[in-house]
């Protein structure tokens, strides 16, 4: 529902940096802005360019602070409306007042993302380059800022666009046998259309693939610190953390609660879950907290397994083991410091990273481990890597592959060839909807530029 | 000006494809109707090659047919060779073509239309529209007389401002051996109308008796010639050949000499010509690396040497032209009749036209044929016989008849004219229908005769002949779904021979029949009574049962896009008043000024969101 009215926000972190912006955005922003504010120079607001004077209480006529204010003419603004913004001196207070008197003046406060909506709406940005946007403002690591700022350069539309290439081709291939039975039209179909289809497919593939990573720079992704109680769990814990969260004693089973924390690693913002340490207890508290263990293992996307290298296997290990099922998972061989005693199950394959919670020895690989996981053995280096970062689009490109492979089958199986563009135009669609544009059937185009026909 | 004293509810400009289908239209539904033509001799004259149908193509010529029109029993009647296309690539795209004895199928049409009651013929070149209130109320013609019509269906093919081309020769006609029509597009522009220009072409007309057909490959028609009109059950004229030849890279390089006197290439010409329609000069010059290019010898008549050679239009000079088509094997003591020519009209942009072709700028102004753009017999007399029908519909005092892209081609046709508008001449493709599975040729009239029938075009006695045939279809469909196969009934040879060997249940019919070769031929072994069916009925029965899944998800899709397609737009929308569309979605739609929310999706540039935009104000203003 789009509303013509005037919308208002702190568009700074609040009681972040130097400065504090209040923008406003709509048809009312200049009536506002010359009621709250008072140049020093005459002559009036003039589009992009910035003037200097006071925010005034038109009330009260009260001085609230010296500022900078600049007005955007529609539509060379970021939401294509009348855009006003007012630069004042950062404190959160005389920020939040600047915007109180706006709103009292006939703004609306905005909601969350609203700025881009409108721009999105107004046709200023595309959808992805919105959605981008929207996670540029929430993203709380360097890498994921990078990611999410790739999208919006529209890397990813035009890694998309390169596979809505390949199936519009194929698409065309198939059209003209199809409208031109008595053109000798020279298509194969290996090299053709398969040959079109196969690198879109590969393409998707590795979109898709992407899509967990990208996944996981935006939301974090959760790591659970498993092991049976004194093996290490907190100390590993407040070494990732380089600090002390968790109360660390060597009573075992001191830490009862779940602990949730989240630390950087590798760029990649991680969910940190330590557990009390399980073990069958008669305590009732700790019974409690081993429940809750036992319940988080399948919420976690990777679990740290962690033993007392120094001393042997034991049943109880099994039982985590047991417990930890087929999740994703690193062995931690904690301890590493003293002398080695323990004799790994013959069937674990997982990883082993051997540590020092101690001295700190192993931590670095073990951070990498932990981010390969998630990375596919890939560093995360946003700038060369674009990943797909929504579950619309992960579920559109999915939508996408599966109707190129029911292609590909329904081809081999040789089927009436007039049901094989219906797969093609749902992918090309499927396709169409990640970048929320229209797709332009321009087959026709292809065709009458790859064949020579007419008669 | 002399006023003529018989006023007329229609009056149609022209006699081509387009004209004719709208004249018979009116007057069969009660009108009192003029035809109006520069040359009665060339009343349904095919200008360019001797065929009706092809891919898309016949298929319009079977909507027209089920809708009432003429055209699918005039080349039932004057066919020299039939065939069924794509006969392999399933029933959605196969499509009917015929070649035509040029001028019986002229001489057909003229009769017709001379027999029929309500429609008077005359010769005269209309130079100017007699408005009355901003509505066309009649026409002028070069002979100083007026004409009185509530309604007016234009239909000036290549007339309008006509120049054909041969080599740097260029002189004003309508088509070889005819006027051209002079004044009308000026005074079109005048009312306001967007008047461009496009350019089609033909080849030479060469004579069969210096064609050495020994050396070529014939081809011949199909065996069982399969009708167009679903009125014919068969067609009892013999069939004639007609010839394979190729061009060679000496042709391809006398074209090449002689492109310095190309008016295409020299720049003369301006307008726009149809890509998949190129002068065999465009293919040389496109695709240098094919060394040859197929043509097919058609011949124009039986009773003529005539012979049409397809794909080999050009504009080149006439020397070069002797040259050229000298040097395809077979051709090479080859005697032109009529040289190829180029020939360059004025259109009048189809976005200007609502969906029942009436003219947005000028009420009761109807267009049709290649006045909106279009190029093809088929495509022109499809849009003539919907210009008359609502020309008629509108003297009655009634609501237009509007096809959706579902319902017929004629719809996907005339939607994609009347909001994307068209730069080259445009020719329909089954690529352009998306829902293709549901618009084939063998369900035309299932899907349009009631519609034919309720304007008043299909006589009672075809309707009540459909209207058995439809209920056979449903009852039969029925029935199949009910009755079953029992393993024991079937016995162990048959199902070993199905592959169903070890069935448990019996099987219904429809499940037989859904197997992918399983045909009405294969079930008549459990079930004989089927092949006592009329064979247009079991290709019902077999082409429903075994795409009902694609069938159905398509008339979902059908189903989904009728509710855009039924927000009409008001003529009066003011765009600019609409807060957050975007200035070039803005611009956009005050340019197009579709009818509907649908139209308005479908214009190149209109996003999602200003559709969304759009919706709103319009329920906005719903709500006030």
């Amino acid at each position: 529902m789009y509303l013509r009215d005037t919308i208002a926000a702190i568009s700074t972190p609040v009681g972040e940096g130097g400065i504090g912006i209040v923008r406003i955005s709509g048809p009312a922003s200049l009536p506002i802005a010359r009621d709250i504010f008072q140049a020093k120079s005459s002559g009036g607001l003039k589009s992009h360019r910035f003037s200097y004077g006071s925010v005034l209480d038109p009330a009260s006529g009260a001085l609230l602070d010296e500022a900078m204010l600049v007005f955007m003419k529609a539509p060379n603004s970021y939401t294509r409306e009348d855009v006003v913004e007012i630069q004042c001196h950062g404190g959160a207070l005389v920020v939040s007042r600047i915007l109180s008197l706006v709103v009292s003046a006939g703004a609306r406060l905005a909601a969350p993302g609203e700025f881009t909506k409108r721009a999105f709406l107004n046709g200023r940005i595309d959808l992805v380059q919105a959605e981008a946007v929207m996670d540029v403002i929430s993203s709380r690591t360097d890498a994921a800022l990078c990611l999410a700022q790739h999208q919006r350069e529209g890397l990813l539309s035009r890694r998309i666009a390169v596979v809505k290439d390949g199936i519009l081709y194929a698409l065309a291939y198939v059209e003209a046998l199809i409208d031109f039975p008595e053109e000798d039209i020279d298509v194969a179909v290996d090299t053709d259309v398969l040959g079109r289809v196969s690198p879109a497919v590969a393409e998707l593939d590795a979109l898709i693939d992407g899509f967990d990573a990208g996944k996981v720079l935006r939301d974090g992704v959760s790591v659970m610190i498993a092991g049976k109680p004194n093996v290490g769990k907190s100390s590993l814990l407040n070494t990732l953390l380089k600090e002390n969260r968790a109360i660390v004693t060597a009573v075992p089973g001191t830490t009862r609660d779940l602990i949730e924390e989240v630390v950087n690693i590798n760029g990649l913002p991680v969910k940190l879950l330590d557990t009390a340490g399980i073990r069958d207890s008669d305590d009732l508290v700790e019974k409690e907290g081993v429940r809750l263990s036992l319940a988080r293992i399948p919420v976690a996307d990777l679990v740290l397994f962690v033993v007392d290298a120094s001393t042997a296997f034991t049943v109880e290990d099994e039982a985590i083991l047991q417990a930890i099922g087929g999740k994703c998972l690193i062995v931690v061989l904690n301890k590493s410091d003293l002398p080695r005693a323990i004799e790994l199950p013959v069937g674990l394959t997982a990883q082993t990273v051997a540590i020092s919670a101690f001295d700190g020895s192993g931590i670095p690989e073990l951070r990498d481990a932990i981010a390969a996981a998630f990375m596919h053995g890939a560093a995360i280096d946003g700038r060369e890597y674009v990943a797909v970062s929504r579950a619309r689009h992960r579920d559109a490109l999915l939508k996408a592959r599966e109707s190129l492979r029911s292609f590909v089958a329904n081809l081999s199986a040789g089927v009436n060839m007039e049901l094989l563009p219906i797969d093609l135009r749902d992918a090309l669609n499927a396709v169409g909807e990640v970048t929320g544009e229209t797709t332009v059937d321009d087959v026709l185009d292809r065709i009458f530029s790859s064949f020579c026909i007419g008669k | 000006m002399i006023v003529y004293d018989k006023k007329y509810d229609v009056i149609v400009v022209g006699a081509g494809h387009a004209g004719c289908e709208a004249a018979l239209a009116a007057a069969r539904i009660g009108c009192s109707t003029l035809l109006l033509t520069i040359n009665l001799d060339a009343i349904a004259l095919m200008s360019c090659n001797p065929a009706i149908g092809g891919l898309a193509k016949g298929h319009l010529v079977k909507e027209i047919d089920a809708l009432g029109g003429e055209m699918g029993r005039n080349i039932d009647a004057t066919g020299i060779q039939f065939r069924l296309l794509n006969t392999k690539k399933g029933p959605a795209v196969r499509a009917s073509r015929a070649q035509a004895d040029k001028q019986l199928y002229r001489l057909r049409m003229k009769n017709v239309m001379e027999r029929q009651d309500r429609l008077d013929l005359k010769q005269g070149e209309v130079t100017n529209l007699h408005l009355e209130e901003g509505h066309a109320a009649g026409v002028d013609t070069r002979g100083g007389v007026r004409f009185l019509g509530k309604t007016v269906v234009l239909t000036t093919g290549t007339f309008m401002r006509g120049l054909i081309h041969i080599g740097l020769v260029n002189y004003p006609g309508g088509r070889a051996g005819d006027l051209p029509s002079i004044g009308l597009s000026e005074r079109l522009m005048d009312y306001g109308f967007d008047v461009g220009r496009l350019k089609t072409g033909t080849p030479a007309r060469l004579d069969a008796r210096t064609i050495d057909f020994s050396r070529l490959e014939p081809q011949y028609g199909d065996e069982r010639p399969i009708p167009f009109s679903f009125d014919n059950d068969r067609i009892e004229q013999p069939q004639v050949p007609c010839h394979v030849a190729y061009t060679n890279p000496k042709g391809h390089d006398i074209i090449r000499s002689g492109l310095d006197r190309s008016p295409l290439y020299a720049g003369i010409i301006e307008g726009i010509g149809p890509r998949y329609c190129p002068s065999i000069e465009d293919k040389v010059v496109r695709f240098p690396e094919k060394d040859r290019h197929q043509t097919f010898l058609e011949p124009e008549g039986r009773e003529t040497v005539e012979v049409y050679p397809s794909g080999l239009s050009t504009s080149l000079p006439i020397d070069i032209q002797w040259a050229f088509y000298r040097s395809i094997e077979g051709l090479e003591r080859v005697e032109i009749m009529r040289p190829a020519y180029a020939i360059e009209y004025d259109y009048v942009n189809p976005i200007q036209l609502h969906a029942s072709l009436e003219t947005k700028l000028l009420g009761n102004l109807y267009h049709a044929g290649q006045i909106n753009g279009t190029s093809g017999y088929e495509e022109a007399a499809a849009q003539g016989l919907m210009a008359g029908i609502n020309a008629a519909l509108r003297v009655q005092g009634k609501e237009p008849l509007l096809l959706g892209r579902g319902d017929a081609y004629i719809g996907v046709m005339i939607d994609d004219l009347v909001t994307l508008g068209t730069r080259e001449p445009y020719r329909m493709f089954t690529s352009r229908a998306e829902y293709r599975l549901l618009l084939r040729e063998d369900n035309a009239d299932l899907r349009l005769r009631e519609q034919g029938h309720a304007v008043g075009l299909v006589p009672e006695e075809t309707y009540a002949r459909f209207v058995a045939k439809k209920e056979l279809i449903e009852t039969e469909l029925e029935r199949l779904g009910k009755e079953r196969v029992t393993p024991s009934a079937a016995g162990e040879e048959l199902l070993t021979e199905w592959g169903l060997l070890g069935m448990q249940n019996a099987i219904s019919y429809v499940q037989l029949l859904r197997r992918p070769d399983f045909t009405c031929q294969e079930l008549a072994r459990v079930y004989p009574r089927i092949m006592e069916l009329p064979e247009t009925v079991r290709e019902q029965l077999e082409i429903q049962i075994k795409y009902q899944g694609y069938i159905g998800r398509q008339l979902e899709q059908v189903a989904r896009a009728v509710k855009l397609e039924g927000a009409k737009i008001p003529v009066e929308m003011d765009y600019l008043a609409i807060p957050g569309l975007s200035t070039e979605v803005r611009e956009k739609l005050a340019r197009f000024r579709p009818d509907t929310l649908g139209q308005a999706s479908r214009i190149p540039g209109v996003t999602p969101a200003g559709i969304t935009i759009l919706s709103i104000a319009l329920k906005a203003r719903g709500g006030k």
